[in-house]
């Protein structure tokens, strides 16, 4: 015989902790870009970590620079369903002086990819109403 | 450790979707396949399996290992799951490999398996990329496309890499799968093909990307006394290796260049590795299995690799971290034609004529990504292709490389997270 199809609806509400990440998400409430910093290394995440991974030692919090430049990015036209209503947006890693690693993070402004550059100059800005997401953050040109 | 043999293997045909079967029955159809190509194996004689598989949201069912394990008769025989994204099936490969190894058993199945059809490709993608960060990453992007087309910008900004070297890898695979029956996706593809279909994420397409699959995968090994006794033809692993890295790619460090034994210092002065642009987990596995298997020169030394092309880009990112070619020279490489098939006409002028094969198979991009079944898969073919039973279990030899004796598995997870390489070789 030809085989059974049913439908299974499936809806969970998780109660989702950022745990010892929050203090980077209450920073983009109050337009702060936190990252973190090796007091032994002085290595520096962009997207903050609790721990050193050089040494294994605790990290300070430090503020980030709010411009930086695209080191990498691409523009998504499909996505994973959450954000399929979103499309299309450009996703950048973004760079900063003095600062080891990359954040990922929204680009707004450019049309298309082409007029995205790696390299070019952009800044912070920061959502009016904090939804607590790393959205709170987007990045646009700087010039 | 003892020396480890793969006698046998099977997978299921790959498809977009299979409601005439559940996941138990699927393995069962791939266990079969192996067991039925060495009669000599009695059920009795196989001491334990591990059970590979990547999400428990396609499913919705947990312990679902030992559900297929109870299908197939191995109870209440050793059994555990394996997990590590992509790169399930590699894993699983490998803790076959370590239980037969270390002599706890004589046969031991690797099975997976991935049933993604239980949901709409759009919530499939947000399952996988439940497999990123979800403090930073997910949220921001939720998509893996995006994540490797990030990696691919900057790999064309660093190295002169360019969409249409892309496109070759998808052409290539594409014809190689048009011959194993396999396979989901056996289309013959140009260059303009690859590159008119629709845009994912800047800058692949729909053709430089794998698709979701329903499909399972078996492999049987043995230690070298029962292999013997069992087939005349078992197939040697020679050198295992996996390597890991940061999940978020922002992380990525810039460091040196961890050389391969044919590269030297000089090769790589101003390259900041890994980057974003380059998978320091798969250069790692790659160096711990040539070790091993005593490869110093990959390119002259293996005669063909199955690597796991998630993505048209990342086929070439590996070719570098495998020093196929040096970092940055992946681009040159496919357009080279050293890794296509020297058989088969692409509809392409090569200057070179497949030195090294790569994805004979069709890869994943051609025969779809069944995760958990995905890695087991490449080694039943790589198995097929050293034993030169290509026309025996594809119906036809135009696949069946002139000289397979020592073939390259590579299974991989995440933005490259975890990483593994297997070599296997002619054992007769």
């Amino acid at each position: 015989m030809s085989p059974i199809v049913i439908k299974q609806p499936y809806h969970i509400e998780y109660l989702h902790s950022y745990g010892q990440d929050s203090p980077f998400f209450a920073g983009l409430s109050n337009k702060k870009l936190l990252g973190t910093k090796c007091p032994k290394c002085d290595y520096t995440w962009a997207t903050p970590r609790l721990a050193c991974t050089q040494c294994g030692g605790e990290t300070d919090w430090v503020e980030l620079p709010q411009t930086g430049r695209v080191h990498t990015f691409t523009t998504c036209y499909f996505g994973g369903e959450e954000f399929l209503k979103e499309t299309p947006f450009h996703l950048v890693l973004v760079e900063f002086d003095g600062v080891d690693t990359l954040l990922l993070s929204r680009l707004l402004g450019p049309e298309q990819p082409e007029d995205i550059k790696i390299g070019m100059k952009i800044k912070a800005k920061f959502r009016r109403n904090s939804q607590l997401k790393p959205t709170d953050v987007y990045f646009v040109p700087a010039e | 450790m003892r020396p480890v043999y793969m006698v046998s293997g099977g997978v299921s045909k790959f498809a977009k979707a299979r409601p005439d079967a559940t996941f138990q029955k699927m393995v069962k159809e791939s266990f079969d396949y192996a067991m039925n190509d060495v009669p000599k194996l009695k059920h009795s004689m196989i001491d334990g399996s591990v059970a590979s598989y990547f999400s428990d949201h396609f499913t919705r069912q947990l312990m679902a290992g030992i559900m297929a394990v109870d299908y197939l008769g191995l109870c209440p025989k050793p059994n555990k799951r394996i997990e590590g994204g992509g790169a399930t099936g590699g894993l699983c490969f490998q803790a076959a490999w370590e239980s037969v190894a270390s002599g706890r058993m004589k046969v031991c199945a690797a099975f997976g398996f991935e049933v993604m059809s239980h949901v709409p490709t759009w919530k499939g993608n947000e399952f996988i990329a439940l497999a990123s960060d979800v403090n930073f990453d997910y949220p921001v992007g939720g998509f893996y496309s995006g994540y490797y087309a990030m990696m691919v910008n900057r790999h064309m900004h660093e190295f002169g890499t360019t969409v249409e070297q892309l496109a070759m890898v998808s052409v290539k695979n594409h014809m190689n799968a048009y011959g194993n029956p396999y396979a989901q996706k056996r289309r013959k593809l140009t260059i303009a093909d690859v590159r008119n279909s629709t845009m994912v994420a800047y800058p692949l397409t729909l053709l430089d990307i794998c698709v979701m699959s329903d499909g399972a995968a078996t492999c049987l090994l043995a230690d070298e006394e029962t292999a013997f006794k069992l087939t005349d033809h078992p197939v040697k692993i020679t050198g295992v290796g996996t390597g890991t890295d940061m999940m978020r790619l922002s992380d990525r460090p810039h460091g040196e260049v961890m050389l391969a034994p044919n590269e030297k210092k000089s090769d790589y002065k101003n390259l900041k590795y890994p980057g974003v642009h380059s998978f320091r987990a798969g250069r790692a596995a790659g160096l711990q299995a040539y070790k091993m298997a005593g490869v110093t020169d990959p390119l002259k030394q293996i005669d063909f690799v199955e690597l796991h092309d998630a993505y048209t880009s990342s086929e070439i990112q590996t070719y570098e971290d495998l020093a196929l070619c040096k970092y940055g020279d992946g681009g040159k490489f496919v357009e080279a034609g050293y890794p296509f098939m020297p058989q088969i006409d692409y509809g392409m002028k090569l200057p070179k004529k497949g030195t090294i094969p790569v994805n004979p198979s069709g890869g994943l991009i051609a025969c779809g990504h069944p995760v958990g079944a995905t890695g087991l898969m490449q080694a039943v073919f790589a198995f097929w292709q050293i034993q030169g039973s290509i026309k025996k279990h594809y119906g036809d030899g135009e696949l069946q490389l002139k000289k397979a004796n020592r073939g390259l598995i590579h299974s991989h997870a995440g933005t490259g997270t975890y990483v593994t390489v297997s070599i296997m070789e002619r054992g007769w």
